[in-house]
């Protein structure tokens, strides 16, 4: 008995040193990331701060603790005394409590107020969050685009290694230039997302029909990976956040590149399609918005998210098909893909599920070309 | 027969009824508070099976097991049996058993509402744990069910979950009459309200938090019912409503019911100190005041889980500050444990280790509930593992832990056998290292950045979870034991004494009864000195 209580004197007395020592050296992978900003800095620093009060505090708490564990133990023939207060020594560490308190709120005032400033920036982003997805807009430049996950299913199935950036990788990052100050603008478009770049210290909920905003100015150029941190339901740990921050002139090229791009896809609206072209495109779209729910088999999870493969409605009734596609399903968790999608990938991907599976043999085998999306928009706009 | 005969003959007469029916029917404090218990014990069981389906597919990046619906259901029913089926009934059942035999009465003062208040919770959870069994599937949304994912992009199965939430509500609010009724009106004389046992202020302070909260909660939910069903749009921006209102509203509750997963853990935890370390609380009335300021202060905290919503800077401020004020009483606290060990004889039974690492855990946990409280840094640690780490700190070592150190030190009364000391170590130690291994690398990867309630996670995050996961296992597979030994001590324990711990009449008036106490606790109320 006795033998035991001295071991566990000594554990329980070195335990609180060997932690500090070992894991929480600066800029360790397993601390607060120091960031690359100005403020993602000083909340580190602040982070720091604090700890290392609570671990003195601690020391010294669980210190007098254990000693007293140690040198009042029954089996020593410590024989108990009588008091139960101490009327100064009470009032004594209530205000040494206070003191410490206040102590921790000056510095932690001040890095709050610097870093809560909502006035406008020399690029201003719009950040919405989708189930499950980012779409970044920007306000000045005009580019507006999608940004998703672009790790396979195979590897997340552990079907094929995984790769390094496993789950924080995706097909189209956000770029911005450096020494600018970016303002961003987050909302969600279904639930409630966060929008996360630990990087950056900036983590901002997404709530649908309400807009918050963030800033950030990177000193740095550099690839930055960050997370949804609100749950957003079934694909909440699969819409990460890539961040690319290069020079202002390669943003400024980016910017021009992004333009050139959305025109031309606005010229392959007034192509004329041929069935296989229509079916390869839709299954670039297919896997990148309609696989978390529809699956690659396209048997979807039922009865959630129902199946396409054999669907009388995706097989025989287009008209329907299309307006599912543009306005969603109420009550469901079909989204409206109208303003997602262009008409190009719009018409893609429904002939892409007309086409499939056992769809293609079973059904009608009409396809869906741009113009007929274009028809659908003007007849719902009169 | 003569009535004099029939008032001493508590056995023959006033014994508990035979069969199935003594637990449908009882009006017994000793009976219900087994109920609630055993209850407790049962829903441990399922809702860390639960947690094992997390950690088996934590285990290692991919998914391997279960597919990401359905382990949002676990991590969501998880947290709601764990909150509302485990920590919540086993406080109750302590307070059945304890409250009456710590104050000197007969029984508790409402005892047939005293039933329906227990048989209402397996009601609210068969109605819960159903929905797992559904096409649609169970609650998927988190424990803290944000509208609109828990309205508009819900499964079918919410309304199930509103109506076991408002059944669950009004179990808590009839069991908080009752306990408040009792501790107020049927105190042994002499017994002022500076008198009582601190686990008897513990529960008078958290039953009037429950009263306070749990409308707020059945209001919630109900608001979601109609926002659901009847076209309304409370939470719904595009009528006009607030997702972040829902928030608001939720933590309002939330908050004090943090608290109300505690407070008893602190009153039972300074009991077995004292019992213990032989020398009496220090502090007793700084106990009795920081406990109030706790209750009180958690009234105008519940903003500090939302940081990151998009609050005005004032708020934010206000929220950053009056979460710290709550060290204070909370430091209090510690302090006063450890300076009641200080000077003491202190001997380590299985009820002290859980209540020492009860001190020393909960303090970890109060740490790093500081660090979240300032609102800056909270920008990174917000929805991460480090939050994670944070309330099991203070919920498994810190509530549960509380809860096991109460039965461990009243199981003797309750039952009239003591433990297995050896064993009760065992489980002790097993079960103190691996809440560690579980929990504390969790701070670790949530401070990298690993956000919670994920399915699935980048590589760099695989090596501790790994680690939590094993100790995971081992603290669930540990927690066998624990049934192991308490009915090894129901079946065959050794019989205990009235005192069962050495000198233990001076801490309090449960120590002088028999063990295992007469059907009718004090049949003749004690005087108190």
């Amino acid at each position: 008995m006795k033998s035991i209580s001295r071991i566990t004197g000594k554990f329980f007395f070195t335990l609180p040193f060997l932690v500090p020592t070992t894991v929480f050296s600066e800029a360790s992978a397993y601390n607060m990331p120091v960031g690359v900003t100005e403020v993602s800095k000083e909340i580190f620093d602040l982070h720091m701060l604090i700890m290392w009060i609570c671990l003195w505090i601690g020391v010294v708490v669980f210190g007098i603790m254990f000693w007293s564990m140690w040198k009042y133990r029954k089996s020593s023939g410590a024989k108990p005394a009588k008091f139960d207060d101490h009327y100064w020594l009470e009032i004594g560490w209530t205000i040494a409590a206070t003191v410490i308190l206040i102590g921790m709120a000056i510095p932690s005032t001040s890095v709050m107020i610097k870093a809560y400033d909502d006035s406008k920036g020399d690029i201003n982003i719009m950040v919405t969050g989708y189930q499950w997805k980012w779409q970044y807009k920007y306000l000045e430049d005009g580019v507006s685009f999608f940004s998703s996950l672009s790790t396979s299913q195979e590897q997340i199935d552990n079907a094929i290694p995984k790769g390094e950036f496993y789950l924080s990788e995706v097909d189209e990052p956000l770029v911005i230039p450096i020494n600018k100050r970016i303002r961003f603008l987050i909302t969600g478009n279904d639930v409630i997302h966060s929008w996360w770049v630990p990087d950056f210290a900036v983590k901002q909920d997404a709530v649908p029909g309400f807009i918050n905003t963030a800033w950030t100015n990177v000193p740095k150029p550099g690839i930055y990976r960050g997370s949804c941190t609100e749950l957003c339901g079934l694909k909440h740990a699969f819409m990460p956040i890539v961040v690319r921050a290069v020079e202002q002139e390669e943003y400024e090229a980016w910017v021009i590149e992004k333009i050139a791009m959305a025109e031309a896809e606005k010229l392959l609206t007034e192509k004329v399609w041929t069935k296989a072209e229509l079916i390869e495109r839709g299954q670039g779209v297919y896997l990148k918005n309609c696989v978390a729910c529809h699956q690659t088999n396209g048997q979807g999870l039922p009865p959630v998210f129902p199946s396409l493969d054999g669907s009388q409605i995706v097989m025989n009734n287009k008209a329907r098909n299309i307006e599912i596609l543009m306005e969603g399903v109420q009550g469901t968790a079909m989204q409206a893909f109208s303003n997602q999608l262009s008409e190009v990938d719009m018409a893609s991907v429904i002939t892409y599920t007309r086409q499939s599976w056992s769809n293609g043999k079973n059904g009608d085998g009409e396809i869906v070309v741009p113009k007929d999306i274009v028809d659908y928009k003007n007849t719902v706009n009169l | 027969m003569s009535t004099i005969v029939e008032t001493h003959d508590d056995h023959g007469h006033h014994g508990p009824a035979k069969g199935l029916t003594r637990w449908l029917f009882t009006t017994n404090h000793k009976d219900i508070g087994t109920l609630y218990l055993w209850f407790s014990f049962l829903m441990l069981f399922v809702g860390g099976a639960m947690a094992m389906v997390i950690r088996a597919e934590l285990f290692e990046p991919g998914l391997q097991i279960v597919q990401p619906e359905f382990f949002n259901q676990m991590t969501t029913n998880h947290g709601l049996v764990m909150v509302f089926g485990v920590i919540m009934p086993a406080f109750v059942g302590l307070a059945n058993w304890m409250i009456p035999m710590q104050i000197g009465s007969p029984d508790m003062a409402l005892p047939r509402l005293n039933n329906l208040s227990f048989w209402l919770l397996p009601m609210a959870f068969t109605m819960l744990v159903s929905t797992l069994f559904m096409d649609a599937g169970g609650p998927n949304f988190g424990w803290t069910f944000y509208a609109p994912l828990s309205t508009t992009y819900a499964p079918d199965t919410v309304t199930l979950f509103i109506f076991s939430v408002h059944v669950l509500g009004v179990s808590s609010i009839l069991g908080s009459i009752n306990i408040i009724t009792t501790i107020l009106n049927m105190r042994a004389p002499g017994m002022t309200l500076m008198k009582m046992p601190l686990f008897v202020w513990s529960w008078l302070i958290t039953a009037y938090l429950l009263i306070a909260v749990m409308p707020v909660l059945a209001g919630t939910v109900t608001m979601m019912l109609m926002d659901i069903h009847f076209g309304t749009s409370f939470f719904n921006a595009a009528g006009g409503g607030d997702p972040v209102l829902f928030q608001h509203i939720f933590w309002f509750f939330g908050h004090p019911e943090v608290y109300i997963m505690i407070l008893p853990a602190f009153g039972i935890v300074s009991h077995v100190i004292e019992t213990f370390s032989r020398k009496p609380i220090f502090g007793y009335s700084s106990m009795v005041y920081a406990m109030t300021s706790i209750a009180i202060l958690s009234f105008v905290v519940w903003a500090h889980h939302m940081f990151t919503t998009g609050m005005p800077l004032a708020g934010e401020l206000f929220f950053m500050y009056s979460t710290m004020l709550i060290a204070i009483p909370t430091g209090v606290k510690v302090f006063n444990w450890v300076a009641t060990m200080f000077k003491g004889s202190i001997s380590f039974e299985t009820p002290m280790l859980f209540a020492i690492a009860f001190v020393a855990l909960f303090t970890i946990g109060g740490f790093s509930g500081l660090m979240l409280a300032i609102a800056p840094a909270d920008f990174q640690y917000h929805d991460t593992y480090f939050v994670v780490a944070h309330f099991h700190y203070v919920l498994v070592p810190g509530s549960l832990f509380g809860v096991i150190a109460g039965v461990y030190y009243w199981i003797p009364k309750w039952t009239g056998n003591m433990y297995d000391e050896t064993l009760g170590k065992l489980h002790f130690w097993l079960s103190f290292i691996s809440v560690n291994l579980t929990f504390f690398p969790m701070h670790f990867v949530g401070l990298a950045g690993m956000p919670r309630r994920y399915p699935d996670y980048a590589l760099q995050f695989a090596d501790f979870n790994a680690m939590v996961s094993v100790g995971a296992f081992i603290f669930g597979f540990t927690q066998l034991l624990l049934l192991f030994i308490v009915i090894k001590a129901i079946r065959t324990g050794k019989k205990a004494s009235h005192e069962v711990w050495e000198d233990t009449k001076d801490w309090g008036l449960e120590w002088t009864l028999e063990s295992p106490p007469p059907y009718h606790t004090f049949t003749v109320q004690p005087e108190v000195k």
